[in-house]
């Protein structure tokens, strides 16, 4: 196993940044119901915890190399050669780190607002923590999955049970939505797994290469489940109603960490396993993700409600992720990549913000507010930040994201390029538009007299606040990440298309 | 005439199941407390299973009985049945008002009946087993006399299990104009020897078995019975026969067709394959709108008949191994759900509606998260044991290349989770509105534990269980 560089820590750090969260959700579980109190105490500890003992994989991470890093490995279900094999690599580890982040966050944040069920709520929080980190550190397939369907389960509870007046609706959509589309996966992976001679292991299965129609077959079976999450248009509609309807925390999770499990599994499975089929349909790729930018920034313009609106504006900015990643070029891989987490961090720092004042106020339409800058003026400031980030203003990290991804986007293709650029200026737009409405203008009775930011929620917004800034001056501290692992990936997709067309050759030049 | 005594020794487990339901027949007589009967049951299905194991392999009576793997991997699905159906039975008979001692000797006879059908080597001993199991079951499914569903649920099913019993006696005979013979083995070589598989009497006889199977094994269109069988039924039978007919309606399935007409394969997969198709999309789609959970049941146990069916048109032992894996699977979530159902009921209260179980998460959220982990487990989410089940049956499926089957299967199986999550929603999602009152006993909890530990464990370490189907069926 060349590929793989074991974990060298004292302790399974990818093991316990994945259990911890539901070894503290077992002992919420395990709590007495009469006093409630204990639960959010424990979910924040445990997430506390974990975040600090996630913290040696960005201090400790190897940037040279392209190698699975921090590896676990352990024979599980040797009946059908399935391994506990954990490990990250450049592209995945930035994601552990935001998932644990925003877990504290997502506690915090629900701190005063969840008020029945309390103990339910803090259980489905950390283990929909738990499983989107074992999503993105699973090296088998089949672990791989098993994280990925096991999510929805407290997602949904999330979304149905502590969720607006319309969450029966919403929460459904999202799982059914997102079951369509994993069970389509499931089939390419049992697919996939019988073709390699029964392995599940994903770094031994992208060293194989496929034939071009079972790649394309396969390439539309996992799309069907990356496709969903992303959400791309058109299979978008789960968002809006499910963002809409989430409790703050749940919207903040959804936007943070989940959807990106998509764009990730392009990255991680899409482009290496089936690198011909990618290429090939390269072209669909872009003009959906173009359709999605404009689609969705359009549809900005006219939402009413606050985070209808950020929902929308995410179907946009995830357009320009997947459009990066299908510009199958550095600059578009690293920028997507990166995008994934500025939007990660912007839309989940949005979807906060309007959690602190829909906890005031109770309403989400954007024409019950106007003034708050002068009522909340702390909280006005943080708004504005991350609105300026959100638009891609130069010194935040929106910029260095879209700018790579733009710059990827014209290498590909010219008239994409440009389309995608209206994207933003539609998206400055709306954002802007929407602030003026909240923050500006006369102060609405409704909202007047309202208290400003507590210590809480102040601690809450910082962490994105300083990140926003920190990729926005100095993104090489994160884009040097990447750069091992992306070049891999590149490598792979382009040797393995290179293979491929010169067996097609060989094959041409035998017919004749 | 020299009459030699046949060797009794494979058929132990039977021989003392049958001496145990005597007994138990008999001890009704002089013990008053019906509560001890049961316990005598489940002791003595406890020691049956051990003699299962001392038992000697081998076939007797001529090859008419065989005791192999997968007979005996069946029986212990049966054992389990008829052990946890017990368990959630005596509070619920007792509320019921009918605590009568005969119901736990039929559940035995009629398990003495699948047991028979898992080991028949002969079309004859098949249909006296299969007879012996469904003859107990059509009383026990009228078991409450003065409720007129359940008088219903027995006259329904009887009518149609001795029409479908017709058919399999159809389908027998024809087979013996064919062959000359009614053994198992034997019809396989001569179909082979003679180059039968495609005579068009053959495929009658299929044609004919496949209808008496599938109206065990509740595949459609021979599902009819079901939803109303299982709604009148008492709930603790609805439990026990959604597991152990169906099942051993699988383990017969299985012998006959890929044993006696394993050459006629084309012949019975060109039935089946539309059968499973249409067994999962009726199970899948009626059930969503379905009002009683009974009846939602009945639908969903229609619906996992279609997946299991895979295993046996993937006709190789890695299906058959997947299909008896998702039969034991079946058994411990099915049986939990209906522990949590059998709950609700209580004294003046039915609570078998959808609606009973509004806001059940508030007032008893135990019994709610218990309910989730069933129906999701149903659904096949992870990292629950339905998951399992049905990776094991598709992942043989597309090797044997049915890829565009287990596609169908998959999304039947995403429609599926409408269902199964409307229960979810209802206890979480809405506030209760009526005072639903649970009845709990020890017998029950018993149950529900160790079903929840079962579908959780084998959900996320399921190696031996695999191991164990797989050896089960080294020697088939």
């Amino acid at each position: 196993m060349e590929q793989v560089i074991m974990n060298q820590l004292s302790y399974p750090i990818l093991s316990t940044v994945i259990f911890l969260p539901v070894l503290g959700a077992v002992l919420i579980l395990l709590s007495r119901r009469s006093w409630e109190p204990s639960a959010k105490w424990i979910a924040l500890g445990t997430s506390i915890a974990t975040f600090f003992l996630s913290l040696p994989l960005f201090l400790n991470f190897d940037k040279s190399t392209h190698k699975m890093q921090f590896a676990e490995r352990f024979s599980w279900i040797p009946e059908w050669n399935i391994n506990y094999f954990l490990g990250v690599d450049g592209i995945s580890v930035l994601f552990i780190l935001l998932s644990t982040l925003t877990a504290i966050l997502c506690v915090l944040i629900s701190w005063e607002s969840i008020k029945m069920k309390v103990k339910e709520f803090y259980i489905s929080i950390l283990l929909t923590t738990a499983f989107m980190i074992g999503v993105f550190c699973s090296l088998d397939f089949f672990l791989f999955y098993l994280f990925w369907e096991a999510m929805l389960i407290p997602m949904f509870l999330i979304i149905g049970v502590w969720g607006g007046p319309n969450r029966i609706y919403a929460a459904i959509k999202f799982f059914l939505y997102t079951l369509v589309g994993s069970v389509l996966m499931l089939v390419g992976i049992i697919v996939l797994y019988l073709y390699a001679g029964r392995t599940f292991d994903i770094l031994e299965l992208m060293t194989k290469n496929y034939p071009y129609t079972m790649q394309m077959w396969l390439f539309w079976a996992f799309f069907a489940a990356f496709a969903v999450k992303v959400p791309m248009w058109p299979v978008h509609t789960w968002l809006p109603d499910a963002h809409t309807e989430a409790p703050t925390a749940g919207s903040v999770i959804l936007a943070a960490v989940l959807i990106k499990m998509g764009a990730y599994g392009f990255l991680r499975f899409s482009l290496p396993l089936f690198p011909e089929a990618a290429k090939a349909m390269t072209p669909v790729m872009l003009v959906l993700s173009v359709i999605g930018i404009i689609y969705g920034a359009v549809i900005c313009l006219g939402q009413t409600d606050l985070k209808r609106l950020i929902a929308y504006s995410s179907v946009s900015h995830m357009g320009f992720v997947t459009l990066g990643i299908f510009a199958l070029n550095s600059q578009g891989l690293e920028g997507g990549i990166l995008q994934m987490l500025n939007h990660g961090i912007v839309t989940g720092a949005l979807f906060l913000s309007v959690g602190i004042v829909y906890d005031r106020t109770h309403t989400r339409q954007i024409a019950d507010y106007g003034g708050l800058a002068s009522v909340m003026p702390v909280y006005a400031a943080f708004f504005m930040v991350f609105t300026l980030s959100a638009i891609g203003l130069p010194a935040t990290n929106g910029f260095v994201g879209e700018f790579l991804i733009l710059l990827g986007g014209f290498a590909a293709n010219k008239l994409i390029g440009v389309l995608a650029c209206t994207g933003i200026i539609i998206g400055a737009a709306y954002m802007l538009w929407l602030y003026q409405r909240v923050f500006f203008l006369e102060i609405n009775n409704k909202i007047a007299g309202l208290p400003d930011m507590n210590v809480r929620e102040t601690i809450t917004l910082l962490p994105m606040l300083i990140l926003v800034i920190w990729i926005g001056v100095y993104p090489n501290a994160f884009l040097s990440f990447m750069h091992a692992s992306v070049q891999h990936l590149l490598d792979r997709v382009n040797s393995g298309g290179m293979q491929e067309a010169s067996i097609a050759k060989t094959l041409m030049e035998v017919v004749r | 005439m020299n009459f030699q005594l046949p060797d009794l020794a494979p058929m132990m487990p039977e021989l003392v199941m049958t001496a145990l339901a005597l007994v138990v027949l008999l001890a009704d007589l002089l013990i008053r407390k019906k509560e001890v009967i049961a316990l005598i049951s489940m002791a003595g299905v406890a020691f049956v299973a051990l003699t299962l194991f001392y038992a000697p392999a081998g076939a007797t009576f001529g090859t008419m009985y065989i005791s192999d793997g997968y007979s005996t991997f069946f029986k212990v699905i049966f054992f389990i049945n008829v052990i946890l159906s017990v368990l959630i039975s005596i509070k619920y008979i007792a509320i019921e008002r009918v605590n009568y001692g005969e119901y736990y000797s039929l559940i035995l006879f009629s398990t003495i009946g699948m047991m028979i059908m898992a080991s028949a080597g002969d079309l004859i001993v098949l249909y006296l087993g299969l007879e012996l199991m469904a003859l107990s079951t059509y009383v026990l499914a009228g078991f409450i006399r003065h409720d007129i569903k359940s008088n219903e649920a027995a006259l329904k099913y009887f009518l149609l299990g001795a029409f479908s019993s017709a058919f399999l006696l159809y389908g027998i005979s024809l087979v013996y104009g064919l062959t000359g013979t009614t053994d198992i083995k034997a019809i396989a070589s001569f179909i082979s020897e003679k180059g039968l598989a495609d005579n068009l009497s053959l495929l009658l006889s299929v044609a004919f078995l496949v209808v008496a199977f599938g109206f065990k094994i509740a595949a459609a269109p021979f599902h009819m019975w079901a939803p109303d069988v299982y709604e009148g039924a008492p709930t603790s039978i609805t439990a026990f026969m959604s597991v152990g007919p169906k099942a051993a309606g699988f383990a017969v399935l299985g012998r006959v067709f890929l044993v006696a007409f394993a050459s006629a394969k084309v012949d019975w997969a060109v039935i089946l394959i539309p059968v499973a198709i249409l067994t999962m999309a009726v199970g899948n789609i009626v059930a969503l709108s379905q009002t009683n959970i009974k009846r939602m049941l009945a639908y969903s146990s229609i619906a996992h008949a279609g997946y299991a069916l895979l295993g046996i048109i993937t006709a190789n032992n890695d299906g058959l191994a997947s299909m008896m894996n998702y039969l034991m699977i079946y058994a411990f979530m099915n049986i939990g759900a209906f522990a949590v159902i059998i709950m609700l009921r209580s004294e003046g209260f039915k609570g078998d509606n959808i609606s009973d179980y509004e806001g059940l998460a508030k007032t008893h959220p135990l019994a709610a998260m218990l309910m989730l982990i069933f129906m999701f487990s149903l659904t096949g989410i992870p990292p629950t044991a339905g998951f399992i089940g049905k990776l094991y049956i598709f992942m043989s499926a597309i090797n044997a290349g049915y890829t565009w089957l287990v596609v169908i299967a998959v999304i039947f199986s995403a429609i599926s989770a409408y269902f199964y999550l409307r229960i979810v929603m209802y206890m979480y999602m809405k506030e209760p509105k009526t005072d639903v009152s649970l009845t709990t006993s020890f017998s029950n909890g018993v149950a529900l534990a160790v079903t929840t530990v079962a579908v959780l464990v084998i959900g996320v370490l399921p190696a031996s269980l695999l191991e164990l189907a797989k050896a089960a069926i080294s020697g088939f």
